[in-house]
């Protein structure tokens, strides 16, 4: 095959992933629409096992979120199987454009703005294939699909790019690295942003069930009071520890993402920090995830706020891609 | 960061407002005096919550470097922002708001933030290394209440199932110890306690340990270190000094002495160019090629300076950053002798298509001083409407200048210094020469001026890179830090701390009663599964089998009474 060939063919693979995704994602609507509703056991085992770090800030409280997985009627998981097997076929379509895209212009895939936010989007998907396989967290899936159609769709309507060489600053082998552990960070912290917000809301209701259950004086399972989607969602207690888990993951990557970048900037500008707004706003970013990490190993701070500072971290991580690029002149111009 | 005193202290009042719990941990001192006040501020500086504080003051510091320019990066671009915003801009300057990140009170909030760091870590990291040479704390009385628990009988000895829990836990590099003050061999009494997991806190303090060291890496780097900006012409040589940098940064405590004496000539620049498809003009590698002796007398090398791949020279890093044309001028004044002869480096007007500009100054010309200023375009095209040239390609493939002359007094005696990219006095001491003194040339094409006052000939192009120099003493031990907080926040987060605790009595019926525990930092693992599973495997005979191996069912027993046994576990931990 010619470049040119496959050029065109990741293209239409691009176009496969997009709608591959939208359908999935509407799968995944219809599975928390009408899909199984959780159990109530499952909250107060979960509520049990809080425990106040009492050695070590980041060694952190999170019981694996393998409670959040309860049983469901088999004869109501097809909206669920439907949704897993179209996201499945999505992510090896989008998994399939950048190989050829790569091919195509022979090098790694990430060398302009389209080529590196559809490459987030990946990481996403693939972040939450991850945590769904492993921790059962299929309720994410709506979300996760919404987010991945949203950068797909940015990326294909206003950031597109023909496939072509990279600029010579770029062509270092630390674009493998720096670049791919900035995706793989990204494509985590959207993951837990979207168990973020879930939570969020899930605590959010859980309070007021918890309040009308006070008045009613009769005990209510938080399940059957409430209606809508939130009843096929974990606890809340579980959505926290979900977003803690991959933001554990996440941040590490993310802090080596920042260093192998100084290290590039080292070999390609002659200094490791010189506070580009780039630099700027990884620092913030990270500054910001650290203080969730902090505050959700310090009572008072944990629950609703540290997940607000989980939120504003993710803002400045989207900001840093979206508005660093477009507002600031920066030697990130390209990325 | 501070979490030993915010767990201990703060860990009954889970549900208190923030602000609820600084006054509870430390009560304002009444009537104390100022040690007594300066106790308590560093109280307060040390608690996580001023650290979170100043976490966000941090970021939010951050900001306005991002949005408004920044002295040190781009004085141009602030220059530029006092013409725009007269009023405004010098209040931002009295916050020091063009350089952010040396203003006072950003340095303040950091300083603030590490003191905080240091005065929470240093101690911890004090407690730790006691904690790791201590013994493993004595068992509960009921082990059967822990997270993690299971018994079982047995017809060992007691005696045999403690010796079998010592090896098995050790040889699982566990510390182990004998409880309540066995002899040697461990002989005659009850449980063994053990422990392990200590490098996750190990890493913890290594990696805020590592950010300390960090900011002192940069603050080495800032203070010895320099940074020099050189623009040089193929065909020229560069020799290290002080004098021959175009833009020179040296650190505080710079000494000239600290230049190496390396001299460097650029033989030849190379860039290449995407020459079609959608991509055209897109530059895919520069090159330049330099020959260089570290000291005057040692022998010459040649290398290839290329982006990403910088020369390594007598301590010192050079590295390619910018490049651009040089057109070749001689100019001949009135009397017909060369004034001027020498290729003089145009700045890009714009990036894409490489449009240039410059000036020419020849203050050799007799009688009157001549000056030109140039626009080249390196390949040459008129516009659709034929009206302008604009330049299509930024390779050199049809190079074309437009000249306009100017002739009077440079101001160059004058002392004050000038800029060679631009001309002073246009209208006052120095005078165009009107239409007849612009041209559009080719190279190898002479221009006469008007009046006799001379002629410039366009001799052709040369490339220019422009070099940055630089010495940072504080890389590597940043580098070294670096490692060190990614290493050990991985630690952290990977590694845990787990307690196992095993007792043996002798049960009614003379056979042994063994049970276990486990306490877990964090959500309990398989691990301790194994090990029970283990130490079974040493003593089981068929039969013994008490409590099953129904473990989901264990789980969820232990998971109800796991927050009241857990909070107790690391109140007895935690004390001070």
């Amino acid at each position: 095959m010619s470049t040119a060939d496959l050029a065109e063919l990741s293209d239409k693979l691009m176009l496969s992933t997009v709608v591959l995704y939208i359908v999935a994602m509407v799968a995944y609507a219809a599975d928390l629409g009408f899909g199984p509703r959780r159990r109530a056991e499952a909250r107060t085992e979960a509520e049990a096992k809080v425990l106040v770090g009492a050695g070590g800030a980041e060694v952190a409280d999170d019981t694996p979120a393998k409670s959040a997985a309860t049983e469901e009627e088999p004869e109501s998981r097809d909206w669920g199987r439907l949704a897993v097997l179209l996201n499945v076929l999505g992510w090896g379509a989008h998994l399939g454009f950048m190989v050829t895209r790569g091919l195509a212009a022979e090098r790694w895939p990430w060398g302009n703005m389209y080529e590196f936010l559809t490459a987030i989007a990946f990481a996403a998907v693939s972040a939450y294939l991850v945590v769904m396989f492993r921790y059962k967290a299929r309720f994410l899936g709506a979300f996760v699909m919404l987010a991945a159609v949203i950068a797909l769709g940015i990326a294909n309507i206003w950031l597109y790019d023909k496939v072509g060489p990279l600029v010579p600053a770029l062509n270092s082998y630390w674009i493998a690295i720096h670049v791919s552990a900035a995706i793989i960070a990204t494509g985590a912290f959207t993951v837990a942003g979207a168990s973020t917000i879930l939570y969020l809301f899930k605590a959010r209701q859980e309070a007021r069930v918890a309040v009308a259950a006070g008045a009613d004086g009769p005990r209510l399972a938080p399940s059957d009071a409430a209606g809508g989607f939130l009843a096929r969602v974990p606890s809340a207690d579980n959505l926290d520890r979900l977003a803690l888990r991959v933001t554990m993951f996440a941040f590490p990557i993310w802090t080596a993402a920042i260093i192998m970048g100084a290290i590039w900037a080292d070999e390609a500008w002659g200094r490791y920090w010189g506070w580009d707004p780039k630099e700027i706003w990884s620092f913030i970013t990270w500054i910001a995830y650290a203080a969730y990490l902090h505050a959700r190993a310090t009572a008072g701070w944990r629950g609703r706020k540290a997940a607000i500072l989980s939120l504003v971290a993710f803002g400045c991580l989207l900001f840093n891609f979206f508005g660093v690029n477009y507002m600031f002149s920066g030697l990130h111009s390209y990325a | 960061m501070n979490d030993t005193d915010s767990a201990t202290e703060i860990e009954p009042g889970v549900a208190a407002p923030p602000e609820r719990q600084a006054a509870e941990e430390t009560p304002r001192p009444k009537g104390l005096g100022p040690i007594g006040w300066l106790r308590w501020f560093w109280r307060q500086l040390t608690t996580m919550r001023t650290a979170l504080i100043l976490l966000f003051l941090v970021a939010l510091g951050a900001v306005p470097g991002s949005i408004l320019p920044q002295r040190p990066q781009a004085p141009e671009k602030v220059d530029q922002y006092f013409t725009d915003h007269a009023s405004l801009a010098p209040w931002l300057d009295r916050f020091s708001l063009f350089d952010v990140f040396g203003a006072p009170w950003f340095a303040a909030i950091y300083i603030l933030l590490f003191v905080s760091l240091a005065g929470c870590v240093i101690p911890r990291a004090f407690k730790h290394y006691r904690a790791m040479r201590a013994r493993p704390p004595a068992a509960p009385r009921n082990l059967m209440r822990l997270p993690q628990s299971e018994s079982y009988e047995t017809d060992a000895e007691p005696d045999e199932v403690l010796e079998e829990a010592r090896k098995l836990l050790r040889g699982r590099r566990f510390r182990v110890d004998v409880a309540d003050g066995a002899d040697e061999n461990g002989r005659g009494k009850s449980s063994v306690a053990a422990e392990k997991g200590y490098l996750g806190e190990t890493g913890n303090l290594v990696f805020h340990l590592a950010l300390l060291a960090l900011l002192f890496a940069l603050g080495l780097g800032s203070s010895f270190g320099y940074r020099g900006n050189v623009l040089l012409t193929e065909g020229n040589t560069f020799a290290n000094s002080l004098s021959r940098y175009d833009q020179f940064m040296p650190g505080r405590e710079f000494d000239s002495d600290d230049l190496p004496p390396f001299t460097m000539t650029l033989d030849d620049f190379r860039a290449t160019y995407e020459t079609q498809g959608a991509k055209r003009g897109q530059a895919t590698d520069y090159l330049a090629k330099v020959r260089y002796r570290e000291t005057p007398t040692s022998p010459e090398k040649s290398y290839d300076l290329k982006v990403n791949h910088p020369l390594k020279v007598g301590g010192a890093k050079v590295y390619l950053l910018n490049h651009g044309y040089s057109p070749v001028f001689t100019v001949r004044d009135a009397k017909g002798n060369v004034a001027f002869r020498d290729a003089v480096p145009f700045l890009q007007m714009e990036n894409r298509n490489q449009t240039a500009e410059g000036v020419i100054k020849v203050p050799d010309a007799e009688p009157d001083q001549l000056a030109f200023y140039a626009i080249l375009w390196p390949t040459a095209v008129a516009t659709p409407d034929q009206k302008q040239i604009v330049s299509a390609f930024p390779a050199p493939l049809n190079p074309m200048i437009t000249i306009s002359s100017f002739k009077g007094d440079l101001g160059l005696d004058s002392g004050t210094p000038q800029s060679v990219y631009k001309l002073e006095g246009i209208g006052k001491t120095l005078q165009p020469l009107g239409r007849d003194g612009q041209k559009i040339m080719k190279p190898g094409e002479t221009f006469t001026l008007p009046n006799g006052a001379g002629s410039v000939r366009f001799e052709g192009l040369r490339e220019w890179a422009s070099l940055s120099v630089n010495r940072d003493p504080g890389r590597m031990p940043a580098l070294i830090a670096a490692i060190l907080a990614i290493a050990g926040v991985v630690a952290s987060f990977m590694v845990r701390r787990r307690r196992v605790w095993v007792r043996a009595t002798a049960g009614e019926d003379g056979r042994t009663v063994v049970e276990v525990g486990g306490l877990t930092l964090g959500n309990p693992t398989s691990e301790f599964d194994d090990i029970v599973a283990a130490l079974r495997g040493e003593q089981d005979k068929p039969g013994t089998d008490k409590s099953g191996d129904d473990n989901a069912s264990t789980d969820q027993a232990a998971g109800d009474k796991a927050s009241n046994d857990q909070a107790a576990a690391s109140a007895t931990e935690s004390e001070e």
